[in-house]
C-alpha cells in the first residue's frame, strides 16, 4: 500500500466518527454486502460517511491492506475498524452495534 | 472464479484442526458460500480476529477466488 493511500484512509477515519468503505454510494449501493451495512446504519439511525471503493483504485486496495481485511464492505468507528457485512449484521441483531455507537459517544437519532 | 466447498473446509481446517466447519453453498454456483466455524482457537478474542484467523487460512483466496462467504464463528461452548 502507497503511504499516500494510508494517509488519506487514516485522516478520512479520524475526521469522521463513522465511515463505512463501500461499493457504491448509501443511496445508489452497488452491491448486496454494501447495501445491507447501510440499511442497517439507517436504521440505527447513525450519520455516516460513505466512501465508494469503485470510484477510487487506490483506496479500494489500500483499505484491505489497513485493516488485514479482504473484503468490502468495511465500517470504522472513531478511527477503528468494527467488521464488515457478516459481523455489522450479528452486532446489530445482538444490539452491540447500538451500544458500541453509544459508548463511543456517536450521536444516533432518537426513536430509530 | 469459484472454489469448492470440501477445500474451503481443508483450507480452514489445515489451520484450525479442532474446528468444526458446517459450509453451504448458497446459490449453488460454487463461488456463494456461508460457513460457520467453531473453534477453542476462538475463545476470547474479538470477532474480527476470529474472522481474520479464517481469511488467514484461506490464503488470499477471500476476495479472490472466493467472491461471497458470509462468515460466523464462534468458541465452543
Amino acid at each position: 500500500m502507497t503511504d499516500i493511500a494510508h494517509d488519506r484512509i487514516k485522516a478520512e477515519i479520524t475526521e469522521n466518527a463513522v465511515v463505512l468503505y463501500m461499493k457504491g454510494t448509501p443511496v445508489f449501493p452497488q452491491c448486496g454486502f454494501s447495501a445491507r451495512v447501510v440499511q442497517i446504519l439507517t436504521h440505527v439511525g447513525v450519520p455516516f460517511k460513505g466512501v465508494n471503493v469503485l470510484a477510487d483504485a487506490e483506496i479500494r486496495d489500500g483499505i484491505k491492506n489497513f485493516s488485514n481485511w479482504p473484503t468490502i464492505p468495511q465500517l470504522y468507528v472513531k478511527g477503528e475498524f468494527v467488521g464488515g457485512c457478516d459481523i455489522i449484521s450479528e452486532m446489530f441483531q445482538a444490539g452491540e452495534l447500538q451500544s458500541l455507537l453509544a459508548e463511543s459517544g456517536v450521536e444516533v437519532k432518537a426513536g430509530a | 472464479m469459484a472454489m469448492d466447498a470440501a477445500e474451503i473446509e481443508a483450507l480452514i481446517k489445515s489451520a484450525l484442526p479442532d474446528a468444526i466447519v458446517t459450509i453451504e453453498d448458497l446459490a449453488g454456483d460454487g463461488d456463494h458460500y456461508a460457513a460457520t466455524v467453531v473453534s477453542g482457537a476462538f475463545k476470547g478474542i474479538s470477532r474480527v480476529k476470529q474472522h481474520q484467523i479464517v481469511y488467514a487460512a484461506l490464503q488470499g483466496r477471500m476476495g479472490g477466488a472466493l467472491h461471497a462467504l458470509a462468515l460466523q464463528t464462534s468458541a465452543p461452548d
